[in-house]
């Protein structure tokens, strides 16, 4: 292959540049002792110690974590569920069907999805605040486990299911022992996405949630809305170290689940 | 292929495709008939196509349009440059990973960024210009927009880039073809539909953003989302708003067939 010229990498180099400038700035600032964007006066910790300090703040940071994982972790078990019940449906229209369903809240503008879900739990009278902000993570990151799963469900080689209940496997013992552990890779992704769709989610959030409620992308709305404050900075910091932490932890689990699959295969 | 008990693990997954696929669209049309008091009216759609309402949507898509465009003109070369480079992975991750820092805070900083005493500002300033109000304008709001778009346009063009078979490149070349017309007749047909998803992840948002409108473009533009969230959430009229939710849909789906892939048509 060619080699690069020197207009392409500048232009890369400028595109990586503009990518990441607005969140080192963010974190330059957050040293800042100045109350301010701009201009630089000392370094000071003092913005961090006052996130951590704030236990407002902490138990909103709190919420948003538990909202994550809780959302995440029904979201999977349901839309794993569904992707193994999708797969076992013969009728090809009713297939399709579901699948245009799984798909319409991908594509759906948040702000429809969070509208319409105002609607619904008002109807319904659910009281909006942690089980409406819940339910909603669970409800728009169901899809995507689903389309996660359903690819490594469908290459997966239906003899081996015939060959387990050949040699006396029960029905759960083929979905346990055999189904399962071979989609994990798909269910690992589809769990690490539900995460990350319900940490970044503000739109809907924002329509269901009550007055006493609050997640972080909520919370930064309202601060940011009332002007700057190097709180955010400082949060934006936090934030960004721990998503290179998951990034680099979920790369490893991936590449060691790769391994581990080449090895049982081989 | 799985046997029939299986079927048994779409019960809770049927019930949430009725409750929060089906449910929510049959309330939004619903609730898009009735006026402030509950009662059945076509009204809301009329207010829709009164000219107030229509210059709003149009606005709104012409928006999306410079929105999208640019965020494509940007996001082609660079997902081109990618595939060309020794660790191309590595390098997409690189691109993804801003994707991943909370929306509001990246947003948040252009606050900053452009503010009256921001780096833009004194950048400006050193070649003598006076400072000006960067933000609130039109062009902040885009650009901020297409900052926050362009790895989602990225990844689907880098994708189909990474997919094509080089050889056919090499035989435009070798054919006679120049660089463009091998890019004009060759790679852009080959990778259109990575730029169609590209541009379905991109226009459908940018017509319903609201959060960056209120604090970048400060309520000057008004996007169909801006609206919708107004209905909603400030002016508790839900009829409006599901009217307005009822358009956007309507126009999600058309965007959606016109960029939508033919399976099968090209062999890959």
């Amino acid at each position: 292959m060619k080699k690069l010229s020197t207009a392409s990498k500048v232009y890369l180099l400028l595109v990586f540049v503009v990518l990441y400038a607005p969140i080192f700035y963010l974190i330059f600032y957050s040293f800042n002792s100045g109350g301010s964007m701009n201009n630089f006066e000392s370094f000071t910790f003092e913005h961090y110690k006052a996130v951590f300090e704030d236990s407002r703040l902490i138990v909103i940071l709190i919420n948003t974590v538990i909202v994550a994982l809780l959302s995440g972790l029904i979201a999977t078990i349901i839309g794993t569920l569904g992707a193994i019940g999708i797969v076992s449906i013969k009728d090809k229209k009713m297939r399709k069907t579901l699948l245009s369903l799984n798909n319409v809240l991908i594509v759906s503008p948040d702000v429809v999805i969070g509208a319409s879900f105002l609607i619904l739990f008002t109807m319904i009278g659910v009281k909006l605040g942690f089980t409406s902000v819940l339910v909603s993570h669970v409800a728009f990151s169901i899809p995507i486990v689903v389309l996660m799963v359903l690819p490594k469900l469908l290459e997966m080689n239906t003899s081996l299911i015939d060959a387990a209940r050949d040699l006396g496997a029960s029905k759960r013992d083929v979905l346990t022992r055999v189904i399962l552990p071979y989609i994990q890779p798909g269910i690992f992704a589809g769990f690490f996405l539900a995460l990350t769709y319900s940490l970044d989610d503000f739109a809907v959030t924002f329509f269901v949630t009550g007055n006493g409620f609050s997640t972080l992308s909520i919370e930064i709305y309202s601060m940011a809305r009332a002007g700057i404050s190097l709180t955010v900075n400082a949060i934006s910091g936090l934030v960004f170290f721990v998503t290179i932490l998951v990034v680099i932890g979920y790369y490893f689990v991936t590449n060691r689940a790769k391994r581990v699959n080449e090895e049982v295969q081989r | 292929m799985f046997n029939k008990a299986s079927k048994g693990s779409l019960f809770p997954y049927t019930i949430w495709i009725a409750l929060f696929v089906i449910a929510p669209i049959v309330l939004i049309v619903y609730y898009s008939m009735l006026d402030l008091n509950g009662n059945f009216t076509l009204n809301n759609y009329q207010t829709f196509f009164s000219s107030v309402y229509l210059k709003m949507t149009l606005t709104s898509f012409w928006y999306a349009f410079l929105i999208t465009l640019f965020t494509l003109l940007f996001a082609y070369p660079t997902a081109f440059l990618l595939t060309k480079t020794k660790h191309k992975h590595l390098w997409l991750m690189l691109i993804i990973i801003p994707s991943w820092i909370n929306l509001l805070l990246k947003t948040y900083a252009f606050i900053g960024i452009f503010g009256l005493y921001g780096p833009i500002n004194a950048f400006l300033e050193v070649f003598g210009l006076d400072a000006q109000q960067v933000l609130f304008t039109d062009f902040s709001f885009i650009f901020v927009s297409v900052y926050i778009f362009i790895p989602f346009m990225i990844i689907p063009i880098f994708n189909s880039l990474d997919k094509l078979n080089p050889t056919l490149v090499y035989a435009a070349r070798d054919l006679g073809a120049s660089s463009f017309t091998t890019f004009r007749r060759v790679i852009f047909p080959l990778t259109i539909d990575g730029v169609k998803s590209g541009i379905q992840v991109t226009f459908i948002p940018a017509l319903s953003l609201f959060m960056i409108t209120r604090l970048i473009a400060g309520n000057k533009v008004i996007t169909l989302g801006t609206a919708i969230e107004q209905q909603f959430l400030v002016s508790q009229n839900w009829g409006m708003g599901s009217t307005i939710a009822v358009f956007l849909i309507i126009i999600m789906v058309i965007i959606m067939l016109l960029t939508g892939q033919k399976k099968g048509g090209r062999a890959q």
